[in-house]
């Protein structure tokens, strides 16, 4: 059994990891809008959701035109972001300025209209996809380049291995440590010492189990998959930089903080969000087309799951920080993987990979009742 | 404006007023969503024969017609739209549905009006073995069809360490549950058996299979779930042979899964079109009419229309009026047919006397597959306990 | 318009003719869907409109006693639309508690129907058997109205079990959390099919015992009503959903008016505020959480009984939505509002946009041809996708929105939204 455990364990943290890129991309959107607003956008799921069917159809159409699969998703990318923005952009003129003009102080009617939004989106893409096809489940072709296999090297998996067991032994002789303090007057032990009791027992580890470790791991990666870390560290790094570096990253922390003061200092509070949305809209186009490059199908009902998730993410992560949707992501999509990988194993096949949503949703509440400012972020005060 | 309420108002109040001496059958299966490619053809193949029968029943003095109805392949949806059904006086019977775990609910509300259902695709046993005296069904069962692909599985392709993965409905768990057993008894080994609602990241199930290293996988469920698991199977270099009941019959299988549906088999209750001689006119008949060719259930849908429009004729020219429900159900349990997919008759409780099951290679990744085994089977019987 | 309201005996007058009128022409046409609607619409203005309330007691018994039972006879899918509208608007009535006067956003309402519909479907089929000693389930049907009570209770435990950690976020984590625990509730009944088979999974659980009538049957029989077992169910569930209705209603202006009532405004007008004049603030929450909950776990007991069948599919998200849509749409906090919006979104979810799609059908079928001259149609061309039944989401998200931006106090508005703008323009 244990030997089982640590054989998939390099490729299921790898699996998580490719999945959290695209938790982390959906979640930029998320915690775009609340870092503004300090409104959760429940349409988001169903903006991820446009760009994935606008690039699905980019695909298809384009399919027999362009020959260079390579050019062909970068095109079903840019359309798919710039489809998914416009849609953003649309639900935030349309349906949350009107409320923010009018002034409601009720926080219950922008929410509820954006639960609105978001079954209406499904829907009216539906009714689109039905009317120009007759049916609405639109498959990503396949490219040979796109699902060529590589072979990763065993020192990955193996270092993989060692540093989870480690980082397992390291939590460990921590709550080793608080025990033996009950008992017994001693100092707590620095993390030093912890460190290289961890390092110790992982050696033990690694010698005790070696007929596993160093055998063929089996680690592989696709091309898609590595186009999906590639451009997902790509979109982490364009954001982050344009928050903190321009000028219109600048406007859009200075709303963030106080928008009436801001408009004061001649910014626009109405283009700065619409900016907001139109980035956060892009990125979360980007990240569906990149899903359904991964998954295959796609369908106006396939954002439902990955937004939920990649809300939890952003909650995960610290709401309304950047780095923090990333580490989100990539935290409960590992988690994810984890859980419904090993889930079978532990319980016996009687806990099968569903309970891998529920999963979720219980890190979700969890986080919002003793860590409500996420693993990075920190405390803020209500604003009244 | 006042004049589109107008117009509205007329055409409701018109709808409802046009009664008289019309007669509807009505199909229910998956109209919209993944399922709806196996739902669309028991309709096309329903409103072919319907549409057939209407001259003789105008003869008659009968308008006859077919109400299709979408049960989105969803239980509750089903129920829904069973309790709709039942209230209309001019629906004398039903033709569907495609998922068991659907018509298994959907009958509970038909048998209280006594109205016949005649089901082109359900393969559970349970549809049939609670012995209502109202629901038959044209094709064979998953306690012929699952055994049947274990035995070729085991003994033909040599599987010895199987995976299964089915999709927790009840079609899907049931067909998995009776290969498992089968195949169990033959002695294969089942590494894991496993249920998944998941329609788009596989990776959890494929690491799964994995560890496990299976020559084998079986899949109970539908084309759209199995075509992607397949595809995702292939793409992470699992290279197991990979089978799947009547579910994976549809040329959407094929288009979902690619490439990696070369090699993989699968049994079903519904035979291609060249394995029945008779089906050939009507097959023509169909690509013409609807501009595709008949896939999977659509013959058996066209054949179940007519097994009820033959007792329906029957009564009629008889009694010179549409029989009540109750009649219809008698009559139709009765009822013998040369369909276009043999002989149709069906044993006390409702099962046809005698099915065919069809194992398929999908050699090359085109749809339809080459058949490879077929096998005649008289439905088992089962005891009714009390006949209700 | 306005004339008619300042004269009370005309108003009464008209509102009775039309009631007259349109009960007359549904009787002659139980099938069609404009004389139904149109006496609804005179029961709904006999109700809300200020004529004496002898008139109201009057049309609304004769409504929904005599109009509407002599017409399901001939059409039993009123009775169906009834018994929906029923226990639709219990639970609006139990998620405006929770949503309305509490303030607290709950999308996982539809946890709590399924929690009472399971309560009853295990016990009152042969599902229990699956993991009790005894082998004596299914319960006879008389249990049922203890099974009520029981689903009213273990609902309400539910409640402060879900709520015991949400009811610690404020708003809007709250909304997205009680959607988690809604959703981990479907997927709990879904896979509890092993390693102990609880709910039987996705299957679902079928046939489910139903109250037995045998009495309703005879007593009918006494009035010359001869009615067979079939046909008498929907007539008794439909009278039963009208009992039920109007305990639920009175529950709802007893609690309204209570202390809880008033606390569940204040906080829900101003956390703050509330707390600083010693609200308790959680256990006041906990409080409304657990009250909408038990509403929803008694209606749910009813509709596995009247449905016969129960799985996880009947308890998504969807549903939740759809129950605050009616919320929304009567007005959040106000219980004519709550009915009201429950009867509307029902009767368009269930019948009208079905008809709509029935209707599109018929001329789909028959090749229709619409020529306006310039332009000219053939229905026989339209693309199967386009059925009105399968865009409830469009029509709710339609709802939300549209009532948000131009009339978030719905179209009853609660009456101390009414007095407060009426103070404010004096």
């Amino acid at each position: 059994m244990l030997e089982i455990l640590i054989q998939l364990l390099p490729s299921v943290l790898l699996e998580g990891l490719i999945l959290g890129f695209v938790y982390a991309m959906i979640a930029l959107g998320y915690t775009m809008v609340y870092g503004v607003l300090e409104l959760i956008n429940f349409a988001h799921s169903e903006i991820f959701m446009a760009g994935a069917v606008a690039g699905a159809e980019t695909f298809i159409l384009l399919k027999g035109a362009i020959a260079n699969p390579f050019l062909l998703l970068a095109l079903a990318i840019l359309i798919g972001g710039a489809v998914a923005a416009i849609v953003a952009i649309l639900v935030e003129r349309l349906a949350y300025r009107p409320l923010r003009k009018r002034g409601t102080t009720n926080r219950l009617v922008p929410l509820i209209t954006a639960i609105g939004v978001s079954f209406f989106l499904q829907d009216l893409v539906r009714l689109i996809e039905g009317l120009w096809h007759n049916a609405f489940y639109r498959r990503y072709p396949s490219f040979a380049v796109f699902e060529a296999t590589y072979n990763l090297p065993n020192w990955i998996g193996v270092l993989t291995i060692a540093l989870t067991v480690w980082l397992g032994f390291w939590v460990l002789a921590y709550f080793g440590d608080w025990l033996i303090r009950l008992f017994a007057k001693k100092p707590r032990a620095t993390g030093r010492t912890l460190s290289l009791v961890a390092a110790g027992l992982t050696l033990v580890f690694l010698f005790l189990y070696r007929h596993v470790v160093f055998a063929d791991l089996g680690m592989t990666i696709q091309m898609k998959s590595i186009l999906v870390i590639v451009v997902s560290l790509a979109m982490l790094y364009g954001l982050n930089w344009l928050v903190h570096k321009t000028k219109l990253g600048i406007a859009i922390r200075a709303v963030a903080q106080d928008a009436q003061t801001a408009s004061l200092m001649g910014i626009d509070p109405d283009v700065i969000v619409s900016r907001t949305f139109l980035i956060g809209g892009f990125l979360g186009g980007v990240a569906g087309v990149l899903f359904g490059l991964l998954y295959t199908l796609v369908h106006p009902y396939v954002g439902f799951i990955p937004g939920i998730k990649a809300f939890t993410a952003a909650v995960l992560g610290g709401i309304g920080n950047i780095t923090g949707a990333a580490v989100g992501g990539l935290v409960l999509g590992m988690l994810e993987m984890l859980g419904g990988t090993y889930l079978t194993f532990l319980t016996n096949g009687a806990m099968g990979t569903e309970y891998k949503d529920i999963l979720a949703f219980m890190i979700l509440i969890f986080i919002l009742l003793f860590r409500p400012q996420g693993i990075i972020g920190q405390q803020l005060g209500e604003k009244v | 404006m006042k004049k589109a309420l107008l117009a509205l108002a007329l055409a409701f109040g018109a709808s409802a007023l046009a009664q008289g001496n019309v007669i509807k059958i009505a199909t229910v299966s998956p109209l919209s969503g993944e399922q709806a490619a196996l739902g669309e053809m028991i309709k096309l193949g329903a409103q072919l024969a319907v549409e057939e029968a209407q001259p003789e029943f105008e003869k008659l003095g009968f308008k006859l017609e077919l109400a299709p109805q979408d049960d989105q392949a969803n239980p509750d949806v089903g129920v829904a739209v069973a309790r709709r059904l039942v209230t209309d006086p001019e629906i004398v019977a039903i033709v569907g549905h495609l998922n068991t775990g659907v018509a298994i609910p959907s009958s509970e509300v038909y048998k209280d009006y006594q109205l016949a259902m005649v089901s082109p695709a359900n393969t559970g046993p349970a549809v049939t073995d609670r012995c209502y005296l109202n629901v038959n069904r044209l094709v064979g069962r998953d306690d012929v069809q699952g055994p049947a692909g274990a035995e070729f599985a085991v003994k033909e392709l040599g599987a010895k360490r199987i995976f299964i993965v089915h999709d927790k409905t009840t079609y899907g768990q049931g067909v998995a549950e009776q290969f498992k057993k089968k195949a169990e008894e033959l002695g294969a080994q089942v590494v894991g058996f496993v249920g998944t609602e998941e329609k788009a990241n596989f990776q959890a199930l494929i690491l799964q299979m994995k560890a496990k290293k299976p020559d084998f996988v079986y899949f109970g469920g539908i084309y759209h779930q199995a075509g992607v698991l397949l595809k995702q199977m292939r793409e992470r270099g699992i290279k197991a042979t990979f089978m799947g009941p009547d579910g994976l019959d549809s040329s959407k299988f094929v288009e979902i899964a690619g490439e990696a549906a070369k090699g993989a088999y699968y049994t079903t209750v519904a035979g291609p079109i060249e394995k029945y001689p008779k089906a050939k006119a009507m097959a023509e008949k169909f690509e013409k009419k609807f501009g595709k060719k008949p896939e999977s259930f659509a013959i058996y849908a066209y054949d179940s229309a007519n097994v009820v429009i033959k007792a329906l004729k029957d009564f009629v020219a008889y009694a010179k009026r549409p029989p009540t429900r109750a009649e219809l159900s008698m009559l139709i349990r009765q009822t013998t047919l040369e369909g276009v997919t043999g002989h149709v008759a069906f044993d006390y409780k409702g099962d046809r006397k005698k099915a065919d099951y069809f194992v398929i290679h999908l050699k090359e990744a085109k749809y339809p597959g080459e058949v490879v085994k077929v096998i005649s089977f008289p439905a088992p019987a089962t005891k009714c306990e009390a006949i209700k | 318009m306005r004339k008619l309201r300042e004269n009370p005996l005309l108003l009464s007058a008209v509102i009775a003719i039309v009631a007259l009128v349109a009960s007359f022409w549904l009787l002659n046409h139980p099938r069609s869907t404009l004389p139904f609607l149109l006496t609804l619409g005179a029961l709904l203005a006999a109700l809300l409109q200020p004529i004496p309330r002898w008139l109201k007691v009057l049309i609304g018994g004769a409504i929904l006693l005599l109009v509407i039972p002599a017409a399901g006879f001939k059409n039993s899918f009123l009775f169906e639309l009834g018994i929906q509208t029923g226990i639709y608007a219990a639970m609006a009535l139990g998620l405006n508690v929770v949503v309305g006067l509490a303030g607290l956003l709950d999308l996982g309402y539809a946890a709590f129907f399924a929690v009472g519909a399971y309560t009853w479907a295990i016990f009152g089929s042969p599902q229990a058997n699956e993991f009790m000693p005894w082998k004596i389930f299914p319960l006879p049907g008389e249990y049922f109205y203890l099974f009520m009570l029981v689903a009213v209770v273990v609902a309400a435990i539910t409640g402060v079990v879900i709520g015991s950690p949400a009811l610690r976020l404020k708003g809007d984590y709250l909304a997205i959390v009680t959607l988690g625990l809604g959703e981990v509730v479907r997927v709990l009944a879904n896979n509890l099919d092993q390693p102990i088979n609880i709910t039987n999974g996705p299957q679902g659980i079928t046939p489910i015992q139903r109250p037995p009538i045998d009495w309703f049957i005879a007593l009918l029989d006494r009035f010359g009503l001869h009615l067979s077992r079939a046909e008498a169910y929907p007539l008794f569930f439909y009278l039963l959903v009208l009992v039920i209705i109007g305990i639920v209603t009175l529950v709802n202006v007893r609690l309204d008016r209570s202390r809880f009532g008033r606390a569940w405004i204040a906080i829900r007008e101003d956390e703050t505020a509330a707390r600083a004049m010693g609200i308790p603030l959680f256990p006041t929450k906990l409080i409304a959480f657990a009250t909408g909950a038990s509403f929803s776990g008694a209606m749910g007991a009813l509709f596995a009984a009247k449905q016969l069948y129960v799985s996880p599919e009947s308890f998504t998200l969807i549903q939740s939505i759809m129950i605050l849509v009616m919320v929304i749409l009567g007005g959040m906090g106000s219980i004519p509002g709550a009915i009201l919006g429950a009867a509307t979104v029902t009767i368009l979810n269930v019948d009208l946009l079905k008809s709509a799609s029935d209707y599109l059908n018929d001329l789909r079928n028959a090749g229709f041809v619409l020529d306006l001259g310039f332009f000219k149609y053939n229905f026989a061309n339209l693309p199967n996708q386009l059925e009105p039944a399968k865009y409830e989401r469009m029509v709710f998200g339609l709802i939300m929105i549209l009532m948000m931006i131009y009339r978030p106090e719905g179209i009853i508005p609660e009456r101390r939204h009414v007095l407060e703008m009426k103070k404010e323009e004096a």
